[in-house]
């Protein structure tokens, strides 16, 4: 098997674990972080960097080193935490996101990016702890220091090491063919490990003593990160400092050229290497025995989403089947089958439950979404100056998954917007009497069939003068005895924006309608409700799920169609006084005070035999896209839950069609999209139109 | 002799390739075996409006909806009778599903290349753009179709960009 058919699971897991860090540091108390929390960080770094580093992914895995080494000091309290070096974690951690991609998409990430953060991170280790480490060295760097000559690494240094892990030991660590950079990143990583005594040496060979209490092992283990087992060679030095020499290349620290460490006979270095290669794989069997074993712990298991999407096929086809058996029991006598009729409810509870519960497969909770705005709400408030507390309610309510990912989107930009325009500045808020402090809240809820999500601010509310100054400028139908909702409805036309000025964040009046668009697409509904100086809620209500659907079947002229259930209002037999014709073709129902323009279904569709008289068949009232009407149809049969299934798979969109289903009798019913019926039904008229000219037209010319 | 016989038959097998061959009223055609899922009967196929009249509608085929479509009347043939005999065959093209309607399946053969001439540079209502070639079969004539061409093809109005340039 290839390394590489593991990568994708890397990648999944590398993003929760960045997901996880974002979390946690942006919940972290920065005057007084948890100590649980900060390691619970530290490892979510250390875990991508070990993948990173099993699958050759260099840079992810450099960066992260550079991170966990400073989370590593934070959470031993050596690192005192400010709130610009969050901000620099978080940096990194979008930085890493980045870097996963560019991996993940095959290529190589942006290099110098990376040398930024890497400086960015260099940096902060030397600003924050450069102290700490430098003073102790200094000292060291006083007293004689050992030569290079060292003994060869044996089987008891080994075990000296192994057993002697806790006192301060010194160790002679040789790097074999490691160019400047590298050399420079082991050394800095060498100093967080104890005190080094000494350095030395060129690209071919380099020496570094080191007092420390880490074991040999620990040391090798991190700095293989950096270059290969094979360039590494470490060993316990107990030899007290003797001869001089080496004296002088330790006092002038970092950058000596000479190097004393060539000293060492050249044919200790094959068995070195040939040591060290036998310890890698024994670390990493080591290493990868914990992490399956850390992988029993959790009680979920990952499954590609299409084998779940073939089983809630398959659950529906039983369904039908089901339904199929149901209808012909039902004729049975019930007496004389009674263990058939109560083993088919039976079959008809259990198979339920089962679609019920695979359904559920598809479901995740609402903090998949509400998760990433913390981050949002808290660099955008920084940028605008504003200073906002955001509220997450309902994060656990479940939302199909395909819905999950779409809604993501649409509310981003609802975010921005509240954030933008919304919530004033705390001098504004102050002086309207409000507490400095805006509040944002993000909550989602299960209403009936439906998952009701809405954005809401504490803000200045929606300025009905300045919507319809801009609405008359723009040419745009309005009055000013015009309802608040309908005003309110008027920002999600295309190009609205009431900003004064266009920022990056928003006001490009881009933004609204393809909220408004993306949610109908996803068979729900937006809506504003404000108060000018109280705020704006934008409510957004979501079907659970796009796999199944509650339809009305009904019945024209011998097919059955269905109709989405929240489409339909009310149905009414329509009474000849009713009906009032309009311009020659066109009519128009009477209900209640509303006159509703009647689409018959047989004409848009072109169905044969249909009740062409209005009084014999019934009219739905539908409502789609804000357009209501009278959809004229011959019967209506029932209310059901149907499994919506794709046409545009095997075919291609339909006029006048959403999709299709599968009836109890296995045939195909389609499911008829209201909006687009409307449009069908206005190009099918006008083409009638065109053709009845023309023929008045041939008919005058004769 | 004999396995002089059977080299020839492997020889054979390497270069011709199998097809399925239908009627359409008189007329013998064949397409590519490996593009065909299955045969079924025509059946329970739920209409279409506002779509040319050779795509006869949709229909279930275990849970997947799948299109119709009348090669009869694409291609104008007089007598258009749906009975027990009409078969479907059902073809996967262009990773779609599709059944085409004709009025039989006779037989698997197995031609060579030299045994297919091209198709001749003329027809009105069946463009050799879909068209392979024609097989010489003894005194039979078979029009070999390029399924996925014609399926495909903006005429047919079965994939979505036709639509959009309408």
């Amino acid at each position: 098997m290839d390394i590489s058919d593991f990568y994708d699971t890397f990648f999944e897991e590398a993003e929760e674990l960045l997901a996880d860090m974002e979390r946690l540091l942006l919940d972290l108390d920065v005057d007084d972080p948890d100590v649980e929390e900060l390691n619970a960080i530290f490892r979510a770094a250390h875990s991508i960097k070990g993948g990173a580093g099993t699958f050759g992914f260099t840079v992810l895995q450099e960066t992260t080193h550079l991170l966990e080494n400073l989370l590593d000091h934070t959470r031993r309290g050596e690192l005192t935490l400010r709130r610009d070096i969050v901000d620099t974690f978080l940096e990194t951690k979008d930085m890493l996101h980045d870097q996963l991609n560019a991996y993940r998409n095959g290529s190589e990430p942006d290099a110098e990016a990376f040398e930024r953060i890497s400086r960015v991170l260099q940096q902060m280790a030397l600003d924050e702890l450069g102290q700490g480490d430098a003073a102790p060295a200094v000292a060291a760097a006083a007293e004689p220091k050992p030569s290079a000559e060292l003994p060869a690494v044996s089987e008891h240094d080994q075990e000296g090491g192994d057993a002697g892990k806790n006192s301060t030991r010194r160790l002679a660590i040789t790097l074999t063919g490691v160019n400047d950079k590298d050399r420079d990143l082991l050394v800095d990583e060498l100093e967080h490990f104890g005190t080094i005594v000494s350095q030395s040496g060129d690209a071919a060979r380099y020496q570094v003593l080191l007092d420390s209490t880490e074991s040999q092992g620990d040391i090798e283990a991190v700095l293989c990160f950096i270059i290969e087992p094979e360039q590494l060679s470490i060993h316990a030095d107990e030899v007290p400092a003797a001869e001089g020499g080496a004296g002088e290349a330790a006092a002038t620290e970092s950058k000596p050229v000479e190097a004393p460490a060539r000293e060492i006979p050249e044919e200790q270095k094959p068995g070195q290497a040939t040591a060290k290669a036998e310890a890698a794989p024994a670390r990493a069997a080591a290493k990868s025995g914990g992490k399956s074993a850390k992988g029993g712990e959790s009680n979920t298991i990952r499954v590609p989403v299409d084998k779940v999407d073939q089983i809630i096929n398959l659950v529906g086809e039983l369904i039908i089947t089901q339904s199929m058996l149901e209808q012909t029991a039902s004729d049975l006598d019930i007496v004389s089958h009674g263990p058939l009729v109560n083993g088919m409810n039976l079959l008809q509870r259990n198979a339920r439950d089962l679609q019920e519960s695979v359904m559920s497969i598809r479901m995740m909770p609402m903090d998949y979404v509400f998760s990433r705005f913390p981050r949002l709400v808290r660099d955008l408030a920084a940028k605008l100056g504003k200073d906002v507390e955001l509220i997450t309610e309902g994060k656990s309510t479940e939302l199909d998954k395909s819905l999950i990912e779409r809604i993501i989107d649409p509310l981003t930009h609802l975010v921005r917007n509240s954030l933008d325009h919304g919530l004033e500045s705390p001098e504004k808020r102050e002086a309207s009497g409000k507490s400095p402090t805006g509040h944002l809240t993000l909550s989602a809820q299960h209403q009936g069939g439906n998952i009701l999500i809405e954005v809401i601010d504490d803000g200045a509310g929606l300025n009905r003068e300045k919507i319809l100054a801009k609405a008359r400028s723009s040419g745009l139908a309005v009055t000013d005895a015009m309802s608040d909702d309908d005003v309110w409805q008027l920002i999600f036309a295309p190009g609205f924006s009431t900003a004064e000025q266009v920022s990056d964040v928003s006001g490009r009046g881009v933004g609204m309608d393809v909220v408004k668009r993306n949610i109908q697409a996803m068979g729900g509904h937006v809506e504003i409700l404000s108060k000018t100086g109280q705020g704006t809620t934008t409510r957004i209500v979501l079907p659970l799920t796009l796999a199944i659907l509650d339809g009305m079947s009904i019945r024209c002229g011998g097919e059955t169609f269905l109709l989405p259930l929240n489409a339909v209002l009310e149905s009414l037999q329509p009474q000849p006084d009713d009906i009032y014709s309009m311009a020659g073709d066109d009519q128009l129902l009477k209900v209640r005070d509303e006159y509703l323009p009647i689409i018959a279904l047989h004409h848009a569709l072109d169905v044969a035999n249909a009740k062409t008289e209005l009084t014999e068949a019934i009219t739905v009232i539908v409502q789609g896209e804000g357009r209501r009407y009278a959809l004229l149809v011959d019967d209506l049969v029932g209310q059901q839950q149907v499994v919506v299934k794709n046409l545009e798979t095997n075919y291609r969109k339909v006029p006048g069609i959403s999709a299709a289903t599968i009836l109890g009798d296995g045939s195909v019913a389609l499911i008829l999209d209201i909006a687009d019926l409307h449009r069908l039904d206005r190009r099918k008229s006008q083409q009638r139109h065109e053709t009845k000219r023309q023929n008045l037209q041939e008919v005058s010319l004769v | 002799m004999s396995t002089q016989a059977s080299m020839n038959a492997v020889v054979n097998d390497a270069a011709s390739r199998e097809y399925l061959v239908f009627s359409l009223g008189d007329e013998e055609y064949a397409v590519d075996i490996l593009k065909v899922q299955e045969i079924r009967g025509y059946e329970n196929v739920t209409r279409i409006a506002n779509v040319p009249d050779f795509i006869k509608g949709v229909t279930n085929l275990r849970g997947v909806i799948v299109p119709i479509i009348d090669l009869r009347l694409k291609f104008h043939l007089d007598k258009v009778e749906y009975d027990g005999q009409t078969v479907v065959i059902v073809v996967n093209v262009d990773d779609r599903i599709v059944g085409i309607v004709v009025d039989g399946v006779s037989d698997v053969m197995s031609l060579a290349p030299d045994q297919i001439k091209p198709a001749p540079e003329f027809g009105v209502t069946l463009s050799s753009d879909y068209l392979s070639g024609i097989g010489s079969l003894e005194d039979r004539m078979l029009v070999l179709v390029d399924i996925e061409k014609l399926l495909t093809h903006e005429e047919m109005q079965l994939v979505e960009r036709t639509a959009e340039s309408a």
